[in-house]
């Protein structure tokens, strides 16, 4: 065990990755001496050459595009996409590309493609740099994507993701980059999946479904409901495609009422397909309609005004109460309207 | 040679060594390149020719007759795709748009295989790896940073292969093309963009992609390149010859243009008369590929009847096994939908796929309730 930052944590995993394996091979804008601007990818390309860790010309297409060439001859490209706002210019390469490849040859061309995007809020940046495009990509067959909440699934994810022989994207929540953790680098990597959820809390009386940036948030929200004696059962999705239904299943069972949490904005987002889903396949068991508690659906907002569109504990708690049916923001009389 | 310092006027120059008369015409720098082909060679390339524009005219057939959904026609391109395509080497690498059916039986293609997803049957015909060529790319310009990436995956592996790329005229107003030409020349990968200039885009005809010749982009970016006419077998086998020399011995990349005409429709769903003049079309048979190659070989006594039967007969042959294949390809399973999306097990599409299986099963067996 050794207690290292969010972001050193993926670093080590992309060490590990290239160590294992000479076809990893890194491309991104400014990865390479200057260690990406999050420097995530610091040491790499002293240590492997700029052959295995290449610094890109900055079209994002280009890079996704002569990643997918290299897949071709046999490598195993892990790209990073400087900023979540920055991704759509290469949005054709992933959805018409790196998503059908496999489907398109009948399986004779594999994509072992990893995707590395920053995302989400609450880091005070201009328009672009705060964006959860993660339901684009989701909503488009052939990919797998994840998003890691900790250092420890960051460090085990990030190889899980680029050993997959399918195309994963791999969402870092980037305000958590210098959140210290522990990290047991000796963990067996088949031991765990990255399709798997996690029960980050144990509790009785909610479901609180979440991934990414809001996982902390999420707990922090639980033991602050405990003490008004309300139990809050914490899940971390970590695949966001597929989404473990079967762990949320189980929880929502138990307790009867679910609430999801993203920063995403609300409409068409993963929000509403786990209501739908958790409500197609427990029905019965359901106390109170699903709940969502997310962004807002307005383009991510200048940073002095942020806070009011990134969900809080606050919110996540006010949505544990309609949850609940317990007084709350949308209660009559509750002095908020007129 | 076409190098950086080019000129202009030498880039506009259209590299041509049989004109449209069927004359040898002798070049300093591009004869060398085609010195070792001897008559039979040169036969070998008409008989390329006329089987491919004979594989067209019997898909575009089968196409009017139900058997296909559509067809993409080569008519007029046989000589850019079989002089660059018998060019290649085994272990090089071609990425294709979809009109490229002549570069894909220079590669070998199983004839069938040219079908399959015209008829609807499959989304590739066949296996990239089998013959070095990924499957015909439907999105304009993509397939260019694949071939740039595959080529700088070459350069990673040390090896002396080449990567080829194909695509139209319509294609280089594509973002995917240009930034593939920078990767290309930052990374000096051996990556060979072969340009089909056509000259129309469906109904968009090339000066509205380009006002200057094609060709002189590409010096922009540091790539060189040549303008070559794209009717003339010969000269397109040179160019292609000598920018495979280049990317072998590390010397980056080249951008072909090879000026050609689309004499058929964009695809069999296309109507050019719509659009365009049929004196255009007259002006540009009188350059056909094929009869500029016959009218050289026979100048020479190299084209007596019984080569041109024993060609047609050859001809009639491989279209009379493209048909066959075409109709007697089987039809596709009803769960073959879910197949390969993914390479690892995927909980979501399971579901989706039991559910289905147990829809169909609901109607008697799997297979009828497909259909």
């Amino acid at each position: 065990m050794s207690t290292m930052t969010f972001g050193r944590a993926i670093n080590a995993g992309l060490r590990r990755a290239m160590d294992n394996d000479p076809k990893v091979v890194l491309m991104g804008e400014d990865i390479g001496k200057l260690g990406g601007v999050f420097r995530i990818t610091d040491g790499l390309q002293k240590d492997f050459g700029p052959h295995r860790v290449l610094d890109t010309p900055l079209a994002e297409s280009g890079i996704m595009g002569t990643a997918v060439g290299l897949a071709y001859r046999g490598y195993r490209p892990v790209v990073e996409i400087q900023f979540d706002g920055f991704i759509y210019p290469a949005f054709d390469q992933i959805v018409c590309q790196v998503a059908k490849l496999h489907y398109r040859t009948k399986g004779a061309v594999k994509v072992p493609l990893t995707i590395r995007v920053p995302f989400g809020g609450g880091i005070g940046s201009p328009e672009h740099h705060s964006e959860s495009p993660e339901a684009y990509f989701t909503h488009t067959s052939g990919l797998r994507v994840v998003s890691v909440s900790n250092p420890q699934d960051a460090y085990v994810m990030i190889q899980q993701a680029i050993a997959s022989d399918d195309p994963v994207l791999y969402f870092e929540p980037k305000r958590r980059y210098h959140v210290k953790g522990e990290v047991d680098e000796s963990v067996d990597l088949s031991s765990t999946s990255m399709n798997d959820a996690r029960v980050v809390t144990e509790g009785s009386d909610v479901t609180l479904v979440t991934y990414g940036p809001l996982v902390p948030t999420a707990r922090d929200a639980a033991i602050a409901a405990s003490d008004d004696g309300i139990s809050i059962e914490v899940i971390d999705l970590r695949s966001l495609a597929p989404i473990d239904f079967g762990t949320v299943e189980k929880s929502v069972r138990k307790t009867g009422r679910l609430v999801i949490t993203h920063e995403a904005a609300q409409s068409g987002g993963l929000g509403a397909e786990i209501a739908a889903s958790i409500t197609e396949r427990c029905f019965y068991h359901l106390e109170h309609a699903p709940v969502r508690v997310t962004g807002f659906d307005i383009p991510y907002p200048y940073s002095k005004v942020e806070f009011h569109h990134l969900p809080d504990l606050d919110r996540i708690l006010d949505g544990v109460d309609r949850a609940l049916g317990r007084p709350n923001s949308l209660s009559p009389h509750n002095g908020l309207e007129g | 040679m076409p190098s950086n310092d080019q000129t202009d006027a030498t880039r506009d120059e259209l590299i041509q060594l049989i004109t449209p008369n069927g004359e040898r015409r002798s070049n300093a720098a591009y004869d060398p390149w085609v010195a070792d082909v001897d008559g039979a060679a040169l036969q070998a390339l008409y008989e390329d020719m006329v089987v491919i524009r004979r594989i067209d005219a019997e898909a575009t057939a089968l196409q009017r007759q139900g058997e296909l959904a559509l067809w993409p026609p080569l008519l007029g391109q046989e000589a850019a795709q079989i002089g660059s395509g018998r060019a290649l080497r085994e272990d090089d690498f071609v990425f294709s748009s979809y009109r490229e059916n002549g570069v894909a039986y220079c590669r070998g293609v199983d004839l069938t295989d040219l079908l399959r997803v015209w008829r609807g049957n499959a989304s590739s015909g066949w296996d990239p790896y089998a013959i070095n060529m990924a499957t015909p790319q439907v999105i304009i310009g993509a397939q260019t940073l694949h071939a740039t990436g595959y080529a700088m995956g070459i350069l990673t592996d040390g090896a002396d292969s080449v990567a080829v790329t194909y695509f139209g005229d319509g294609a280089t107003s594509q973002g995917d093309v240009n930034e593939a030409m920078v990767f290309a020349a930052s990374y000096q990968a051996p990556v060979i963009f072969f340009c089909q200039n056509n000259q129309w885009a469906i109904s968009e005809p090339v000066r509205l992609q380009a006002h200057v010749p094609i060709a002189r982009r590409a010096p922009g970016f540091g790539i060189p390149s040549v303008r070559v006419d794209g009717n003339d077998v010969l000269a397109c086998l040179a160019v292609t010859r000598e920018a495979l020399d280049r990317a072998r011995t590390g010397g980056g990349p080249t951008f072909i243009e090879a000026v050609t005409y689309r004499m058929g429709p964009h695809t069999t769903a296309d109507d050019p008369t719509r659009y365009r003049d049929a004196n255009e079309l007259e002006d540009w048979a009188a350059k056909d590929p094929i009869a500029r190659l016959a009218g050289l070989l026979d100048s020479e006594g190299l084209l007596p009847a019984e080569v041109s039967d024993a060609v047609k007969a050859t001809a009639d042959e491989v279209a009379a096994r493209l048909r066959e294949g075409c109709i007697s390809m089987p039809e596709p399973a009803a769960l073959d939908v879910f197949k390969h999306v993914y390479s690892e097990p995927n909980s979501w599409l399971e579901r989706q796929q039991d559910h289905y299986e147990q829809y169909l099963t609901s109607f008697g067996s799997s297979e009828e309730g497909g259909r």
